[in-house]
């Protein structure tokens, strides 16, 4: 319980962030960190006490492996990230260029 | 097969154009043209031939609790027919619309990988596989839209990635909690495992998937994205982003997901009727006071949104019809009338309203085809918005929710407003504006004057013959509830 707790506090840090910073650059840590926050936890989700790597061997009971299932859903979550995050920063470079700064209040071009 | 098709036309086009047309875009658009012509003729016959029944692919010949199905009911080709309509049109008004812009093969490309990630989000039945191609599908809208290279367009695209990535994340949290409470991921499973998990996890899966789908269907406390993405990008791109794309990650996967997966809880109805209903007034009202005529549609795309809403949030199969029926339609007039508008931000050079003049001279193809689509938005018999609409507040009215059907009467009344000034200010202005001396493209015209018609010939679905045969299957699809999960596992 303990776990998903840290879990739920390190997503909220992510969103805290997300709406509380100005730079751009934070901005987009903070996005990383809430999908990590995510990431973790669907980890979580498929981890039981004491539980083994899930390869099927002779001898080694399956009631005592961890869920892989999540594993491959959390690698395919984390490179549909990757590709956001480096959308992200090429936009902000871009942003960069046109507005000579990092400042989320004073990008202002678009408004009612 | 043909349900793997819908997925590998479009991106196999995407990858051949990357390898083959990088010289020039006229082979780059051949490709594209080519493909999504194949993919509407399937999606054609996929209407004509399936006639209510229920297709299941199991990629690679696994199972379903192992692997991952492709479904394709009534409603599933009902919305691949109308994606690849819209994405043909848009093709074909960006053949001409493109050469002004810079053409260019990685706006195809990027184009065939939204449609990819599009028809995948209708034809998967897997929950994690959906979110795969929602993201395909996003990641290429984020790039579209920042495609023209100016500042406001980056800053329109950065807002769109940021709001996309937090509503992923709210999703990925939801397919979590599903995975670890059922233990399966495939839809028709976790329908018929979702009756028995407890009350309070119920709520929680169902309040995150409405946060996360809500975002993507831009529903009102959710909107603020929309206006700014839809209008910075190019033309044929917001015809896309406004018409088909917000209906198929946002509505429905919301109908899918709430109806045959959840099984039309009360509670998220009412929640649809209440969000409809704020979409509605809220966006329309923040449409009338806009002189850009790209941002005033975006505005209007979030109130015709709360219309489908409430079609859905009423629960009755009459209300369904609505729904669905207006999703059809707005995807018509929506995207001709972005068309409209980038036709005369290129003859013009401008999107203010006040500026605009002449155009009845100028582009007299542009200004008549408008009249149709404003007059169709607005809800003008005889044209098919009239008619989505009167079902719709006719079904508030039978469900004893009078009260929703008539605030959805004074949305429209505004909405009649607002387009009256567009053609008083805009299309019909007698204004002497300085043409640039572009002409508008045959293709550009053609793809205006083919919705223009079919905006007219759709009010014909209404009529009791035809709506037998086109209609109806995609309702009792939908109003079949958890029975998809029946007919996926075929049991």
């Amino acid at each position: 319980m303990t776990l998903y707790l840290l879990c739920f506090a390190l997503f909220l840090v992510g969103f805290y962030g997300l709406i509380t910073k100005r730079d751009i650059v934070k901005i987009i840590l903070a996005s990383g960190i809430m999908g990590y926050a995510v990431n973790l936890m669907i980890v979580l989700f498929g981890y039981r006490r004491q539980g083994i790597y899930p390869i099927l061997e002779k001898g080694k009971p399956v009631a005592s492996m961890v869920d892989p299932l999540p594993q491959a859903l959390v690698l395919t979550s984390i490179v549909i990230e990757l590709g956001t995050t480096a959308l992200l920063v090429a936009l902000a470079v871009c942003l960069f260029r046109k507005y000579r700064t990092y400042d989320i209040t004073k990008i202002r071009r678009l408004r009612g | 097969m043909i349900l793997l098709s819908f997925l590998i036309i479009p991106l196999a086009a995407a990858f051949l154009i990357t390898l083959l047309a990088r010289r020039d875009g006229v082979g780059a658009a051949l490709i594209s043209l080519v493909a999504t012509a194949l993919s509407l003729g399937l999606s054609v016959h996929a209407v004509v031939g399936f006639r209510g029944e229920t297709l299941v692919y199991s990629m690679g010949a696994w199972r379903i609790p192992y692997g991952i199905p492709l479904v394709a009911d009534s409603f599933t080709v009902f919305m691949l027919l109308m994606v690849n309509l819209i994405a043909l049109a848009s093709l074909a008004f960006s053949w001409g619309y493109m050469r002004w812009l810079g053409s260019d093969w990685k706006y195809y490309a990027l184009f065939m990988i939204l449609l990819t990630g599009m028809n995948g989000v209708l034809i998967t039945g897997d929950l994690f596989n959906l979110f795969v191609f929602m993201e395909i599908a996003l990641l290429a809208g984020f790039a579209l839209v920042a495609y023209g290279g100016q500042a406001h367009e980056f800053e329109a695209s950065f807002k769109y990635a940021i709001m996309g990535s937090v509503s992923s994340s709210l999703i990925l949290i939801a397919i979590a909690v599903i995975y670890s409470s059922t233990s399966t991921l495939a839809l028709a499973k976790i329908a018929e495992a979702y009756p028995g998990l407890g009350p309070g996890l119920r709520i929680w899966v169902g309040v995150l998937l409405l946060a996360g789908f809500s975002l993507k269907a831009a529903v009102m406390p959710f909107h603020a994205w929309l206006p700014d993405a839809h209008s910075s990008a190019p033309a044929p791109i917001s015809a896309m982003l406004s018409g088909v794309l917000i209906k198929t990650l946002g509505i429905y996967v919301l109908i899918r997901l709430f109806y045959n997966v959840l099984g039309a809880p009360g509670v998220f109805l009412q929640v649809f009727l209440v969000l409809g209903t704020l979409s509605i007034l809220l966006g329309v009202v923040l449409a009338v006071g806009q002189w850009d005529f790209k941002r005033l549609l975006a505005y209007h795309s979030i109130s015709q949104i709360g219309y489908i809403l409430i079609g859905m949030g009423l629960g009755t199969t009459l209300g369904m019809v609505g729904a669905v029926f207006h999703a059809f339609n707005h995807a018509l007039f929506k995207s001709l009338l972005f068309f409209n508008a980038g036709a005369v931000e290129m003859g013009l050079g401008t999107r203010d309203l006040r500026k605009m003049g002449n155009i009845t001279r100028l582009m007299p193809v542009t200004a008549h085809s408008s009249m149709v689509a404003s007059l169709s938005i607005s809800g003008i018999p005889p044209f098919n918005g009239f008619f989505s609409k009167l079902i719709i507040i006719i079904a508030a009215i039978q469900a004893r929710q009078p009260v929703f059907g008539f605030l959805a009467v004074i949305g429209s009344l505004l909405t009649l407003a607002s387009f009256m000034k567009v053609q008083r200010y805009g299309f019909r202005s007698e204004k002497a504006a300085v043409p640039l001396g572009r002409r508008v493209g045959w293709s550009m015209n053609l793809a205006m004057i083919v919705l223009a018609v079919l905006c007219v010939l759709m009010s014909l679905l209404i009529v009791p013959g035809i709506r037998e045969w086109i209609l109806d299957p995609v309702v009792s699809a939908i109003m079949n509830k958890t029975g998809y999960a029946q007919l996926v596992l075929g049991r």
